[in-house]
């Protein structure tokens, strides 16, 4: 099927609060269908994401690999899960805020949450929800001693913009689609474009490859299949690098920037200092309402624990249907919990916009 | 039977394997330092071990998937492999693993 877009993305820099039912922090497969529970009950959410899409590792990890074990989907890949996701919630139009942290948490004198992310987003609510997995995508950081000295003055790990890259020196590290397409993005402004790969075969987007190999053959970027040893520099500003090739000596190129594209990794990140409690990364709940020890603030999915909790789609979907009533009640305080079944009730079907 | 794992500290853990198990599987479930945090589906290089050499060439054959994935991780040599796409079974007994760094997370 055709991929579904979000209905509605907020990115500008506003700094008016957003006043909302439910905060989602996580746009995951979890965090998706808990858009559904929370509107077949009158809550509506807004969801924050890192990722620049939804559907979290299902679209980032393994878009295109098979899932077995969806009830009722006997075989679905990981973006077909998130869109057909998508198009169950599309009746109760969730605000998605992607290609954002969600950064810090406060109270408010009467009871709701401030989330503030780091694009400048303020949502408001009274109920806050995190569905955030393995934590948030980050870039893989090499294991390069002393890297770190370096990080935003000479190696940066994205592309904010391109004209800090302008006449100067660049390699890029990698073999994948962001190290391909900003190689052929940054090469007709630098001085002087590297990139270097482990080995001479690349698993991006074939014509990304037959692309960058004309650049290579034009001498207008150099290529060299090795690995980086060391970074060369003093007071943050990278000189050279050291890089090693499979079979003969180390040798140095020299460069003023280095960036690195080794795909994303799993990091917990800021959600660790919301004054949450937290075991081993992850955060304990109840198994009546999923609810963490901070009253009105959740966690569902791959990020909870409890006894016997397994990580699996599935048991996030049921999280997810529990968490939705406890969130009623301190929504709703004044109204009462109706437990209707969408088969049958003609008030949920028409929240589902059913004709 | 056994699995010989070394850390990134340089210490030897032999490991009781499980026949049909993944090494990834079998390194994780003696509680050693192993992220695999794409759960084993050979995305993320999270379990990256390198292999004895002398093992090398009794392992089953490694995959163009587990090619490009090991392109996330750093450090990659011959003998880098995924541990989540080795199935165990009698004939690794003994089998010699170190941890990578990228498995440390």
């Amino acid at each position: 099927m055709d991929s579904v877009t979000p209905l509605a993305s907020v990115t500008d820099m506003s700094s008016d609060a957003i006043s909302t039912d439910v905060i989602i922090v996580g746009a995951g497969p979890v965090g998706l269908f808990a858009v559904f529970e929370l509107g077949l009950n009158d809550m509506k959410a807004h969801l924050v994401d890192i990722l620049d899409k939804p559907g979290g590792q299902c679209a980032e990890l393994y878009p295109e690999k098979p899932i077995y074990d969806i009830p009722g989907l006997p075989i679905v890949t990981g973006q077909e899960l998130v869109d057909k996701l998508m198009e169950q919630i599309k009746p109760f139009h969730p605000v998605f805020h992607l290609s954002q942290m969600a950064e810090s948490l406060t109270k408010l004198p009467d009871g709701k949450w401030r989330l503030t992310t780091d694009a400048g987003t303020i949502l408001e609510a009274p109920v806050l929800v995190i569905a955030a997995g393995g934590g948030s995508f980050v870039p893989k950081k090499p294991p390069i001693k002393g890297i770190e000295e370096y990080e935003a003055k000479s190696v940066f790990y994205s592309v904010r913009r391109m004209e800090t890259f302008r006449d100067r020196e660049i390699v890029i590290a990698g073999g994948g689609d962001s190290a391909l397409d900003w190689t052929l993005n940054l090469a007709p402004l630098a001085r002087k474009l590297t990139l270097v790969h482990r080995r001479d075969e690349f698993r991006a987007a074939p014509d990304s490859v037959n692309k960058m190999r004309e650049l290579v053959a034009a001498k207008k970027v150099d290529l060299h299949i090795a690995q980086i040893a060391h970074l060369n520099g003093s007071g943050g500003q990278i000189e050279s690098i050291t890089l090693k090739p499979d079979a003969g000596d180390t040798f140095n190129i020299s460069c003023d920037a280095l960036l690195p594209f080794y795909g994303l990794t799993m990091k917990l990140g800021p959600v660790a200092n919301f004054g949450i409690n937290l075991h081993q990364n992850l955060i304990p709940v109840d198994t009546e309402k999923f609810e963490s020890d901070v009253k009105t603030i959740f966690a569902i999915g791959d990020i909870n624990s409890y006894p016997g909790k397994l990580k699996l789609i599935l048991s996030g979907f049921h999280e997810a249907a529990l968490m939705a009533q406890q969130a009623f009640r301190y929504v709703h305080p004044d109204r009462k919990l109706r437990f209707q079944y969408t088969t049958s009730s003609s008030d949920l079907q028409h929240k589902l916009g059913v004709q | 039977m056994k699995v010989y794992v070394t850390d990134l500290k340089g210490v030897e853990h032999p490991v009781e394997p499980i026949l049909k198990w993944t090494l990834m599987e079998i390194i994780r479930d003696a509680d050693l330092p192993i992220k695999a945090e794409c759960g084993g589906s050979c995305a993320c290089a999270t379990c990256h071990v390198y292999v004895d050499p002398e093992w090398l060439a009794k392992l089953p054959a490694q995959e163009g998937e587990e090619r490009d994935t090991l392109d996330g991780g750093f450090d990659v040599q011959p003998n880098s492999r995924l541990a989540c796409q080795i199935v165990f079974t009698p004939e690794l007994n003994g089998l010699k693993v170190t941890l990578s760094k990228d498995a440390a997370g």
